[in-house]
């Protein structure tokens, strides 16, 4: 009976993955002038029980606690590290497939190898069995919230839609000063986008920009419209108000800066962290505003 | 952390949804002005505010806020109840000032929302 063959994401990993992906960048070397009296130190201050040495960047040696507990054994006097160092290190270079290296970990038991490069035998890093552990789940959190993103995609609305451009238009009129409302346009667009299957984290970011851009033209924009334009790949937001315009357009984006009225603030909103706000959700934005004319905001966010 | 157990700490009298309170929240975000929690709520989040207008419910909603807590005594409004039933988030009230319910709260090992990882 033959086994059944499933080949993990971890296995399909070890394959894909190469030492550059999982190895500790910042590797603490020890340089060979050192003496073995002040390798304790190194080793207890950073936490680690062995360490490459290095002549200038290149790598010449390695140390083990190992090797500092037969020195101290031995009861031989202070001498450079290089005379009590591996000279033959087993080391891996930098654009060898992890798979390589499992081997490698079985074959020497090793608990670390120095990473090189293949010319010029430059330290560039250093791998243990923990650092590829984490790499491989940092790879695997990275996959899964790929995959949940195209599945959000491959199950949108528009995968069924047959035309050569596609774009869903969607107006709302705001209503000047009419607090009850306001914020409504916001909660009916965010309802309307669970529709298009898109992702919760998207639709969250344009709901929150436009309800910001609505509480704009409820409180200053003497009312207005929102017009949202769905496409595949980007909804574009656009709202227009007739109202009293913003002379300083620089100033009104600075988070902090209000002109809002007291009545307003006691509402809760008038904080002048609206644009700022909407510019954190959006991917672009441009503003255009005469005074006395209203007020154009644009926003567009990639799905 | 369940909103039962947030109800239970904060001594908390249910306005709105009192067949949620099994729900779970992941943080809390303190705040009375609306932009600031726009700005920095993350989802699953419950808001302790001292602003009962309708407009903490939009906030909650378009946010993905689960439940909203009244603080220093006061109670909402009737347009913001219904709002509230509508758009399905719990609404409790507590007679403790803003500080002292996010004390109790935090102490009980609730999370704020800077301290909280990444927003889904």
């Amino acid at each position: 009976m033959a086994e059944e063959k499933r080949v993990t994401r971890v296995q399909e990993l070890i394959y894909e993955l190469t030492v550059s992906d999982v190895m500790k960048e910042d590797v603490i070397a020890i340089p060979v002038q050192t003496k073995m009296s002040e390798l304790r130190e190194t080793l207890r201050s950073n936490h680690i029980s062995g360490a490459p040495i290095v002549d200038g960047d290149k790598l010449i040696g390695i140390i083990s606690l190992q090797d500092f507990i037969d020195w101290l054994a031995e009861g031989q006097s202070d001498c450079s590290i290089s005379e009590m160092m591996t000279v033959d290190v087993k080391t891996l270079y930098i654009d060898e497939p992890l798979v390589n290296v499992i081997d490698k970990f079985d074959k020497y038991g090793f608990g670390r190898f120095p990473v090189i490069t293949r010319r010029g035998e430059r330290l560039v890093g250093i791998l243990t069995k923990g650092t590829i552990v984490e790499g491989l789940l940092e790879k695997l959190a990275i996959t899964r919230r790929e995959e949940e993103e195209l599945r959000y995609r491959t199950n949108s609305i528009f995968e069924n839609i047959i035309a050569d451009k596609i774009n869903m238009n969607l107006q709302y009129t705001i209503v000047a000063q009419d607090f009850q409302r306001a914020g409504g346009s916001a909660s009916g667009l965010k309802k309307t986008l669970k529709y298009f299957n898109i992702h919760p984290r998207i639709v969250r970011r344009v709901a929150v920009a436009t309800y910001e851009a609505e509480m704009n033209i409820v409180i200053y924009g003497n009312g207005g419209e929102i017009l949202v334009k769905i496409e595949p790949h980007q909804i574009e937001i656009v709202a227009l108000d007739s109202g009293q315009g913003i002379p300083d357009i620089e100033k009104a984006m600075q988070p902090g800066y209000s002109t809002a009225p007291s009545w307003i603030r006691e509402m809760g909103f008038g904080a002048g962290m609206g644009l700022a706000n909407i510019k954190k959700c959006v991917d672009e934005m441009s503003l255009t505003s005469t005074v006395g004319e209203g007020t154009h905001l644009k926003m567009s966010i990639n799905i | 952390m369940k909103l039962e157990k947030i109800k239970d700490i904060l001594q908390a009298e249910v306005i709105v949804g009192a067949d949620d309170l099994q729900k779970e929240v992941k943080m809390a975000c303190g705040c009375d002005l609306m932009s600031d929690v726009l700005a920095f709520v993350k989802s699953g989040s419950i808001l302790l505010t001292g602003l009962v207008n309708p407009q903490c419910v939009r906030t909650a909603e378009v946010s993905d806020i689960i439940a909203i807590c009244f603080v220093r005594g006061k109670k909402p409004p009737n347009e913001t109840k219904k709002l509230a039933e509508e758009k399905n988030i719990v609404l409790l009230a507590t007679d403790l000032l803003l500080y002292e319910s996010c004390g109790e709260l935090y102490n009980a090992g609730l999370p704020g929302c800077s301290e909280y990882g990444e927003d889904f």
